[in-house]
C-alpha cells in the first residue's frame, strides 16, 4: 500500500497490501493500488512522487497546460486537476503504460515525424491524441484544433503529421 | 589548421582504455596530467567521462554530448559530428549525455568566448577533430596488426578495410589503438565532399525515450533522503520579509522545516538569487506545496514599489522626447546635416514589453552537499558559473563539485541564469539534507529575469529621389544588468539593442543611442536577445518609409543592402555580415510568398529579414481578418545558417522559432502594477495554441557550404516585424506596440 506523506522507494509495495475496502481500489496501467494518504493530493504528485511515473509532467496547476495529461477509464485528463479522492474504481493509464513491449501508433508517429524538441510537452500530447483517436477513426479539423496541450518549442506543425501519419499507422494494424 | 587550433587540440584530446577495453577518446583541460589508466570506465559508470568516443568490444559505439540539450537539438547534432569522422553507422550510435565537472571543463577560456558548449558553432571543429583522432588510432592500429602502410587502409562504417579485403572491426582494434600515442600532427578532417552522415536528415537520438516518456528531466530525478522544496518568494522587487507565521505549514504532514531566504542586498550584483524568501521543505512536493500555501508571509516592500508598465512607458517615452544625454553606441558620417538636406524626414516609435521564458519545465534544480563535495542535478546551460556558484556558497572546492545535466524542458535564455541553483544551495545548506527545489509555475512566471522593456524611436531622412540618406535610432530601455547602478557607457546595451544591426554600415548617416531606462524588475537573457527588438523596430520602420514613399517594401530593402559584400559587424555572428547573403534569404522569401501577386481577396503580405548570430533569415506571412479574428494563412521562413548539419533538426528550429515568435508578437507580455508582476499562470500569458498556430510553416534552408550556425535563436527576430507588416497590408492599422492582438484590437 502506499502512503502519500512518506514515499517509500518506488520499486517497494505497490501492490495493495490486503484488508483495504476493495471498491477504494484503482488501477494505475493495470495494476491495482490503494491510497491511504491526503484524498486531495493531485493524481499527478500520486504518479510522480510516490509511483515515480515521472513520464507524466509538472507544468502548471490549473489545467491550461496540459503537459499532466494521462488517461482515466481512456479519456483524455489533466492529473493535476484529479484528487485522489476522486479515483476510486477508475483505470489510469500513463505514458509508461501506453503499450508493453512495443510502441503505440501514436509513439510511433511521434519518432518518425520526429516531433519533440525540448520534449517535455510531447507525454502529455501523445496521450491527448491517443484519446482523439479512439474516439474519431478520422479526426477534422477543429477535432486537432480543440488540442489545447501547450507547447512551448512550437512542435504543432509536426504534430499534425504525426496525427496524419497515426491514423495511417492505426489503419494499418487494423487490416 | 593553424598552430594554435593545434595546440588546442592536443591540449583536449586525451586518450584511454576501459577495464573493459574499450577506446576512449575524450577531451579534458587536463589531459596532460592525466595518464591513460586514469580514465577508467567500467559497466555502467559511463557518467564519470567527459567528452569523449567509446568503442565497446562488440563494436557498439557510444558517443557524449557535452553541453545540455533543451531543444535546440545538440544532443543529436554534436555526436553526428563525432560519428561522421569517425566512420561509423549511425544507427550503431548510442548517444549519452555528459556530465560537466570542474576537472574536465573541455573548453578553454581563451578559445571560446562565452560560457559553455551548447551549439554547433562551437563544436563544428571540436568535434570532429575527436572522431578524426579516435579514426586515426584505429587506422594506426590496424597498420599495426596487418604490418601495412596506412595508406592501404579505409574504413567503412565501423571498420577499417584493407585494400586487399581484409577487414576488423573497431571493437577488434579497440584495445590496440589505446596503447597507441596520440597523432604529434593535427588529423586531416574529411573533405565535406565525402560527408555521408552530416547534412542527412536525422531524428532525434532519444525520440524513443521522449515517446515512452523514459527521458529523466531534472525535475524527474529522484534520490533517497532527498527532501521537495517549494519557495515563497517576495513579490516586490528588493522587497524583504517582514513577520512570517509558520505554525499551519509546520503543521503539515509531511512539512520537514521552513527556511528563511535571506534577499539580496540593494547593489549586489545580479547572478544570485532574485528574492528573499521562504522554503518549505518536506518529504514530497505536495506536502510542499500545501505547506507553502498555509505560510502567513508580511513582506516591506523594496524601493520599487511605485513601479508599473505605465509609468516605464512614460519615463521611456521623456526620455526620448527629450532625445539628450543618451550612451552613443555608434556614430557615422552626420545624421543632423542629413536632416537638414532632406526632402523629408520620418519618424516611428515602437515599444516591446518585458517578457517571461515560462519554459514549459520550471527551474528546479536537486543538490545533494556533502563535507567532501557536491552533486548538482539541474539542466543548466551555463555549467561552469553553476559550479562557480555552488563554490562561492558552499566553499566546496571546485573540483568536488559533480553536475549532471539532464534534457531540459525548454530553456529561452532561461537556464543561461543560476538563480535557482544559488537558492537550492542555501537551503540544502540550512536544511542540512540534501534537496531538490521546485518552481511552481507561479514562481516561474512572477520571478523570472525578463526579457527587457524598450522603446525604440527611429528617424529617417529621404533625399530627393527617395533614398534612405539618414538613420538615427534612439533605445530607451531596461538594461541587462539590474540591482546594480546603471553603466553609462556602451556596454550597458548589450541585450537591449543591436549597436551594428541594420542598416549599419548601408547608410552613411547614422545614430544609435541608448538610453539606460532604471527599474526593478530582474531582467535576462531571452532567445534572439537584443536582435528581437532591433529587428522588430528597424523592420517594420523600413516598410512605413516604404509606404510613405510608395515604394515596394521588398525593393527598399534591396536597395538599402545594395550590392552584395561584407561589412564589418563587431556583434556575435561577425566579424562581417554578408549584405548579398541577407539579399538572396529576402528574394527567396518573397518569390516564396508570392510578394509580387496582387490579392484582392482582404489578405495582406508582410515580409522582414534579419542578420542575427551569422545567420540571415527572412520571414514573410499571409494575413487577413476574419470576424474580427487575425488569421494566418501562409507563414514562410527561409534562413542561412550555413552547412545545416542536421537539416531536419534546423527544420524543427526555424519552424518552432517562427511559431515562438508568433505566439510571442500576437500576446504575450509581463506587466508591473505596484512594482509586482501581474502574470501568475498561463491563463495570463497565454503561449500558443494548437487553434491559433499555422497548419503548416514553410521554411526553406539555404544551400551553404560555410560553417554551419546555431539555428535556435536566429529565427525569432523577423516574425514580429512580418507580422505586423502584413497586418498593415491587410488592414491599414500599422501596429507599433508589441504585443499585436491587443492593440490591434483596440485600433480596429
Amino acid at each position: 500500500m502506499k502512503n502519500a506523506e512518506s514515499p517509500p522507494p518506488a520499486e517497494t509495495g505497490k501492490r495493495p497490501a490486503g484488508g483495504e475496502d476493495p471498491a477504494s481500489a484503482f488501477q494505475v496501467n493495470g495494476e491495482a493500488f490503494f491510497h491511504s494518504g491526503d484524498p486531495a493530493m493531485p493524481l499527478l504528485w500520486y504518479l510522480r512522487d510516490v509511483l515515480r511515473l515521472t513520464g507524466t509532467k509538472y507544468g502548471c496547476d490549473t489545467g491550461n497546460c496540459g503537459t499532466c495529461t494521462v488517461l482515466i477509464d481512456g479519456k483524455a485528463r489533466r492529473a493535476c486537476q484529479v484528487p485522489m479522492a476522486d479515483l476510486s474504481g477508475h483505470a489510469i493509464t500513463t505514458i509508461e503504460g501506453l503499450e508493453s513491449n512495443r510502441l503505440h501508433p501514436v509513439q510511433q508517429a511521434w519518432i518518425e515525424q520526429d516531433v519533440a524538441q525540448c520534449g517535455y510537452c510531447q507525454s502529455g500530447q501523445i496521450m491527448t491524441v491517443v484519446d482523439l483517436l479512439a474516439r474519431k477513426r478520422r479526426p477534422g479539423k477543429d477535432d486537432i484544433a480543440a488540442i489545447a496541450n501547450l507547447c512551448r518549442c512550437g512542435t504543432y506543425p509536426r504534430i499534425r503529421s504525426a496525427i496524419e501519419r497515426a491514423l495511417v499507422l492505426t489503419r494499418d494494424s487494423n487490416k | 589548421m593553424s598552430t594554435r587550433a593545434a595546440l588546442s587540440r592536443r591540449r583536449f584530446l586525451q586518450l584511454g582504455l576501459t577495464a573493459s577495453g574499450a577506446l576512449l577518446v575524450g577531451f579534458g583541460k587536463s589531459a596532460f596530467a592525466r595518464t591513460t589508466t586514469q580514465i577508467e570506465l567500467i559497466g555502467e559508470d559511463l557518467v564519470k567521462l567527459t567528452g569523449y568516443v567509446m568503442i565497446e568490444r562488440d563494436n557498439g559505439i557510444v558517443i557524449g554530448a557535452p553541453g545540455c540539450e533543451v531543444g535546440q537539438g545538440v544532443f543529436t547534432a554534436l555526436p553526428m559530428l563525432i560519428a561522421e569522422e569517425l566512420d561509423v553507422d549511425w544507427s550503431r550510435v548510442r548517444v549519452i549525455q555528459l556530465p560537466y565537472d570542474e576537472a574536465t571543463d573541455i573548453k578553454p577560456a581563451d578559445d571560446v568566448m562565452h560560457g559553455n558548449f551548447n551549439g554547433i558553432s562551437e563544436g563544428w571543429k571540436l568535434m570532429r577533430e575527436a572522431g578524426a583522432t579516435a579514426r586515426w588510432l584505429l587506422l594506426q592500429a590496424a597498420a599495426n596488426a596487418w604490418a601495412t602502410p596506412v595508406t592501404n587502409l579505409h574504413t567503412e562504417a565501423g571498420h577499417v578495410v584493407h585494400a586487399d579485403g581484409r577487414k576488423l572491426s573497431y571493437g577488434a582494434l579497440a584495445r590496440m589503438a589505446a596503447a597507441l600515442s596520440l597523432p604529434t600532427d593535427p588529423v586531416a578532417l574529411k573533405d565535406p565532399r565525402d560527408f555521408q552522415l552530416i547534412g542527412k536528415p536525422t531524428r532525434t537520438a532519444d525520440a524513443r525515450a521522449i515517446a515512452t516518456g523514459q527521458v529523466r528531466y531534472g525535475i524527474d530525478e529522484y534520490m533517497s533522503q532527498v527532501l521537495v522544496a517549494v519557495m515563497l518568494r517576495c513579490p516586490h522587487p528588493g522587497g524583504s520579509l517582514e513577520s512570517l507565521d509558520d505554525k499551519e505549514a509546520r503543521a503539515i504532514k509531511g512539512v520537514v522545516d521552513v527556511i528563511r531566504i535571506e534577499g539580496p542586498q540593494p547593489g549586489e550584483a545580479s547572478a544570485g538569487i532574485l528574492a528573499a524568501g521562504v522554503a518549505v521543505v518536506a518529504e514530497n512536493t505536495w506536502a510542499a506545496i500545501q505547506g507553502r500555501r498555509a505560510l502567513k508571509a508580511t513582506w516591506k516592500p523594496g524601493p520599487w514599489q511605485e513601479e508599473s508598465s505605465s509609468r516605464l512607458t512614460a519615463s521611456a517615452n521623456a526620455l526620448l522626447d527629450a532625445a539628450k544625454d543618451g550612451i552613443v553606441l555608434r556614430k557615422d558620417g552626420d545624421f543632423a546635416g542629413s536632416r537638414k538636406r532632406a526632402r523629408l524626414t520620418l519618424n516611428a516609435r515602437y515599444e516591446l514589453p518585458f517578457l517571461a521564458h515560462a519554459t514549459m519545465e520550471p527551474p528546479n534544480a536537486l543538490i545533494d552537499l556533502r563535507n567532501d563535495g557536491a552533486l548538482l542535478v539541474a539542466s543548466v546551460q551555463d555549467a561552469p558559473a553553476a559550479a562557480r556558484m555552488i563554490n562561492a556558497l558552499s566553499g566546496l572546492a571546485l573540483e568536488t563539485i559533480e553536475l549532471r545535466l539532464p534534457r531540459g524542458g525548454g530553456s529561452f535564455g532561461r537556464r543561461l541564469h543560476n538563480d535557482f541553483v544559488a537558492e537550492a544551495v542555501l537551503i540544502a545548506k540550512l536544511a542540512g539534507k540534501p534537496v531538490k527545489l521546485m518552481w511552481m509555475r507561479e514562481d516561474d512566471l512572477a520571478h523570472d529575469l525578463y526579457r527587457p522593456f524598450g522603446m525604440h524611436e527611429l528617424s529617417a531622412t529621404l533625399d530627393r529621389r527617395n533614398r534612405v540618406a539618414g538613420w538615427s535610432h534612439h533605445c530607451a530601455a531596461t538594461p541587462l544588468e539590474w540591482r546594480t547602478p546603471v553603466k553609462q557607457d556602451a556596454s550597458t546595451a548589450s541585450g537591449c539593442v543591436e549597436t551594428d544591426g541594420f542598416p549599419a554600415g548601408l547608410v552613411d548617416n547614422l545614430d544609435r543611442i541608448f538610453h539606460p531606462l532604471d527599474s526593478g524588475m530582474p531582467r535576462g537573457a531571452w532567445r534572439g536577445q537584443q536582435h528581437t527588438f532591433s529587428a522588430f523596430a528597424e523592420q517594420c520602420f523600413v516598410d512605413e518609409i516604404a509606404a510613405q514613399t510608395r515604394r515596394d517594401a521588398v525593393d527598399l530593402r534591396l536597395e538599402m543592402l545594395g550590392a552584395s559584400r561584407e561589412i564589418p559587424y563587431r556583434g556575435t555572428g561577425g566579424p562581417v555580415f554578408d549584405s548579398g547573403r541577407l539579399a538572396n534569404a529576402l528574394k527567396k522569401c518573397a518569390e516564396l510568398i508570392r510578394w509580387k501577386e496582387k490579392r484582392s481577396n482582404g489578405h495582406g503580405v508582410g515580409i522582414a529579414c534579419n542578420f542575427s548570430f551569422g545567420a540571415h533569415v527572412a520571414h514573410a506571412f499571409e494575413v487577413s481578418m476574419e470576424d474580427e479574428r487575425l488569421r494566418i494563412h501562409r507563414a514562410v521562413c527561409v534562413a542561412d545558417v550555413g552547412r545545416a548539419v542536421n537539416p531536419l533538426g534546423v527544420e524543427a528550429q526555424l519552424m518552432g522559432a517562427t511559431i515562438d515568435g508568433i505566439s510571442t508578437a500576437l500576446r504575450l507580455q509581463v506587466t508591473v502594477r505596484g512594482g509586482q508582476v501581474q502574470q501568475k499562470d498561463f491563463s495570463d500569458y497565454p503561449l500558443l495554441a494548437m487553434a491559433d498556430a499555422p497548419d503548416k510553416i514553410e521554411v526553406h534552408i539555404i544551400e551553404s557550404s560555410l560553417d554551419p550556425i546555431d539555428a535556435y535563436e536566429v529565427a525569432i527576430p523577423s516574425v514580429a516585424p512580418a507580422l505586423a507588416n502584413a497586418i498593415y497590408a491587410a488592414t491599414t492599422v500599422r501596429i507599433r506596440k508589441l504585443p499585436l492582438l491587443p492593440e490591434l484590437m483596440r485600433m480596429l
